[in-house]
């Protein structure tokens, strides 16, 4: 199917969400639209859905105009949507969830499961969607509940699929599947727009790129011909650092030790965090890598004072980690970029004062005994709204209205604003903007370069590789390394994996 | 296993916390007046005259319209007159205000926190039965110490009842809607069990009915005829007391963020827990004030009894939803349901209108209110809140 937006406009209070955007999707094409958080993709599609009203433009599909009142509509002309927090209900099976809303009955409203099982199957056959039907949704792995949403989009004979940021929540195994099918369904005739601020997506999937920058469409661009950093570019405005500029840096004295450090799962038992050990030195990066899911997250919850490991020693600069508190690690010297912001970092409904303040809550200067200093709190996020670039139009804005780059940007300014000895950043740029990326990861390296001892425990590879002074790969919860840079990406690769430390170091001394 | 949940959980928590978030100043304004013109029509129908101008409201709906319509405005005023009309009225609003205000802080401040306390009657009923214990069994005491004592005794009886749904939660995972009406029950059995005992029984009784307080554990009173009590000074001394928790102390911050976002607070260094059983301390501590006034106040026959709560703790969460969840919306929703609760029973004297309208007109405010897109769309007020909130979630990519 052929799509047309033209002049589309949007505006919200104080904001022109779209500006006059020309959009064209051909049939048979995969469109990317590449833009950081708040360029105004999520608008546009949430229009060309039916979820908002433009204030001015039209849409075309196959060359008649259209208007769209609420999804319904845009459903019925074709159009599917993948949102990026799945709309699944959980308890119900993988055929139940698709057929929702279009299901047929046998007489007297009783739902007919053989069918529906049987036109799940067969769809999922047809393109190359591999589920069970009969399989109960909440208990998929969230690729599976991803292809469960494209599925239902294809039942309700979607002939335009819209992804929005579908790779964010997959493994990179999941993402190439992803783009497998993608791929099959360009290749039937149907048109798919495709959301990613990750260039190296849109290279590997899209036939046409658009990017929008503050609403506005700024350029389209080959993905076969168009260079990464052009691209990056045309995003952000401005010429963008791709590679992180890093001198080199002496380290310092062992700051954190960490020995035989186990967590087990509370209910098999098994290791999650088996046996391991790894220093930390002042002034100097070490970077985890390792495919989400084996042990990155509980290794760092035990670290931090989150959860109580249930074995091992760690010990910052001869202060006891496991017998404090959590409120007493963060204090002693301790600050830890969570890996999920919006639920462990940041109170969304607090304002940016706020939350820059949270974990000196009841402490100077924030506090003076049980009464806060709201003067102090509000100064210090003037302070840091200034010194890491946070745009927003004041600190009384509630952080849940800033964009992932910029709220991100208030946990780094948190961390980095009180006398830390060692840093822990768990996916420090997840779900940021290129030009976000580019800071927040130049503020690390300033860090390390202030001799504090960092420790980045990512599943993008690439960013571990470009910080790491040295590096380790988790697998199964055991630890390899850390071992010093450089070391080829390959055999990192090969150790997320699941190889062996010899068999590689040793096809490693082979090559050479 | 899925490593993320398939769909944005909306507790039902959540659901509560916004409802009381999302109304303004104007719609919870608006609520209340549509309760009051939804009430006006149903004194209308129930109206004796207007019934039998009924059968003949095709011939002449005059008749019928204009007996309801006489009807609607002689209750509405008579219960102004009765809340508002006299100093006596406005005593009377006050006196029935006090510990509407203090039972629905008792819900404002769990509500900031994630929690939802219906417990607030077991903790009017121990609050009460603690204050009127001191109030009676110590003899021969100052007033300046026995008063504050047996107020002491009322909060720290209703903290304690307060404290302990917040420990089920917090050690146990148990729910504290479900314990706090559990303990409800169990606060009012207890009471007329207790209340046949010698430590309470009045002597010479058999029925549950405590001995009367000492004269220097009563709340002093205005004087000059009127029941007003300084119940209601210990009332708006907490309201300050609470806004000052909840806006200006480090402890409120701990409250506030474990509710908006109970994991970001412990990722923080605050202990969600501790939080928890504080937090209901804090709202049994009210309610067990409000419990204390009703027994030591002017207004109340300076016993306990086993009906003398009456419901002003389930009063209390109507009061908290009113008052929007902050400490001086309160305040000011705890007056109106006491000007209610005040000119309902002169309406009902003066007129063939019920008490129980009054009752009614309150269903009908918290439906209201907590129906914000209905008042919206009557009214036809703009979206702003939902404008900018499209904003929030869909202008961030």
């Amino acid at each position: 199917m052929r799509l047309e937006l033209q002049g589309i406009t949007k505006r919200f209070p104080g904001v022109v969400a779209n500006d006059h955007v020309d959009l064209v999707v051909e049939a048979g094409e995969v469109h990317g639209l590449l833009g950081e958080n708040g360029a105004g993709k999520s608008t546009l599609m949430n229009i060309l859905y039916g979820l908002y009203s433009a204030d001015e433009g039209t849409i075309h599909v196959d060359g008649e105009q259209v208007r769209f009142d609420d999804p319904g509509d845009a459903i019925a002309a074709g159009i599917g949507m993948v949102h990026q927090h799945f709309m699944l209900v959980g308890p119900f099976t993988v055929a139940e969830n698709i057929v929702l809303g279009v299901e047929h009955t046998r007489g007297a409203g009783r739902l007919d499961r053989e069918s529906a099982n049987e036109a799940v199957a067969e769809l999922s056959a047809r393109y190359g969607l591999p589920v069970d039907p009969t399989a109960v949704v909440e208990e998929l792995p969230v690729g599976v509940q991803q292809r469960v949403e494209i599925l239902k989009a294809l039942y309700r004979d979607a002939r335009c699929l819209i992804l929005d940021e579908p790779t964010a929540v997959l493994t990179p195994q999941e993402a190439d599947d992803l783009f497998e099918a993608m791929a099959g369904l360009r290749d039937d005739g149907r048109s798919l727009i495709f959301i990613s601020h990750k260039l190296r997506e849109h290279r590997a999937i899209a036939d046409r790129i658009s990017v929008l920058r503050r609403g506005k469409i700024v350029g389209t661009a080959d993905p076969r011909t168009a260079d990464e950093s052009e691209l990056a570019e045309m995003m952000v405005g401005r010429p963008v650092e791709l590679t992180v500029h890093k001198e080199e840096h002496e380290a310092g004295d062992v700051a954190l030790t960490v020995e035989g450090l186990t967590v087990l799962d509370p209910d098999t038992g098994k290791a999650l965090v088996d046996d391991v050990s790894f220093e930390v030195r002042r002034g100097e990066i070490v970077g985890i890598a390792g495919v989400e899911g084996n042990g990155q997250s509980e290794l760092v919850r035990a670290l931090t004072g989150l959860h109580a490991p249930d074995a091992g020693r760690v010990d910052l600069l001869g202060t006891d980690l496991l017998a404090l508190d959590r409120k007493h690690v963060l204090r002693s010297g301790l600050g830890h970029i969570p890996e999920d912001r919006n639920l462990e970092g940041l109170v969304g409904e607090f304002t940016i004062a706020e939350n820059l303040a949270l974990n000196l809550w009841d402490a100077e200067p924030f506090a003076r005994g049980p009464q806060l200093d709201h003067r102090a709190i509000h100064d210090n996020a003037v302070r840091a709204i200034d010194e890491f670039d946070i745009r927003t139009p004041s600190a009384e804005t509630p952080v849940g209205n800033l964009s992932g780059g910029n709220a991100q940007k208030v946990v780094v300014a948190r961390e980095f604003s009180r006398p830390i000895d060692l840093l822990v950043a768990s996916q420090p740029t997840r779900g940021v903007d290129v030009g976000s990326i580019e800071y927040i990861h130049g503020r690390i390296v300033e860090k390390r370069d202030a001799d504090t001892a960092v420790l980045i425990v990512s599943s993008e590879l690439d960013e571990v590789l470009a910080l790491a002074d040295r590096i380790a790969v988790i697998h199964q919860g055991r630890l390899v390394g850390p071992l010093p840079m450089p070391v080829a990406k390959d055999d990192i690769g090969r150790l997320m994996a699941g190889a062996h430390l010899q068999d590689v170091l040793g096809d490693a001394e082979g090559e050479r | 296993m899925s490593d993320q949940p398939v769909t944005e959980p909306t507790s039902p928590l959540a659901r509560i916390r916004g409802l009381i978030d999302v109304p303004s100043i104007l719609t919870t304004f608006l609520a209340v007046v549509l309760a009051l013109l939804v009430g006006a029509v149903i004194v209308a129908i129930a109206d004796e005259d207007t019934v039998s101008a009924l059968p003949y409201l095709a011939a002449r709906p005059a008749d019928a319209l204009g007996a309801g319509f006489s009807a609607a405005v002689a209750a509405y005023v008579a219960l102004f007159q009765g809340s508002f009309g006299s100093l006596n009225a406005v005593s009377e609003t006050l006196v029935a205000a006090t510990p509407l205000i203090l039972t629905g802080l008792a819900v404002t401040v769990p509500f900031r926190a994630g929690l939802f306390n219906i417990g607030g009657e077991g903790q009017v009923i121990v609050g009460g039965a603690t204050a009127g214990l001191v109030g009676f069994s110590l003899t021969g005491l100052p007033a300046v110490i026995h008063l504050p004592l047996a107020l002491l005794a009322g909060l720290a009886g209703g903290a304690l009842y307060g404290a302990l749904p917040g420990l089920l939660k917090a050690k146990t995972g148990a729910h504290e809607v479900i314990s706090t009406i559990m303990l409800n029950n169990i606060a009012g059995l207890v009471l007329i069990e207790v209340l046949v005992t010698g430590l309470f029984q009045a002597p010479g009784r058999s029925d549950p009915i405590s001995k009367g307080i000492e004269e220097s554990a009563a709340l002093p009173v205005v004087g000059g005829g009127f029941r007003l009590d300084a119940g209601l000074l210990i009332a708006l001394a907490a309201g300050a007391a609470i806004w000052w928790l909840l806006t200006r102390s480090t402890l409120g911050f701990e409250i506030r963020a474990v509710g908006a976002n109970a994991v970001a607070a412990t990722t923080a260094g605050m202990s969600a827990a501790r939080t928890t059983v504080t937090t209901m301390a804090i709202a049994g501590g009210l309610a067990g004030l409000g419990g204390a006034g009703l027994i030591l106040g002017a207004a109340g026959q300076g016993t306990v009894t086993p009906g003398f709560a009456s419901g002003v703790g389930f009063d209390g969460i109507t009061v908290a939803l009113l008052g929007r969840g902050k400490p001086w919306g309160t305040v000011v929703a705890g007056v109106v349901f006491g000007a209610l609760k005040a000119g309902g029973r002169t309406m009902q004297s003066q007129t063939s209108t019920p008490v129980d309208l009054v009752l009614v007109i309150q269903a009908l405010v918290i439906l209201f209110i907590a129906a914000p897109v209905l008042i919206r769309a009557l009214f036809r007020l703009k979206e702003t809140s939902e404008a900018t909130k499209g904003v929030a979630a869909g202008w961030g990519a």
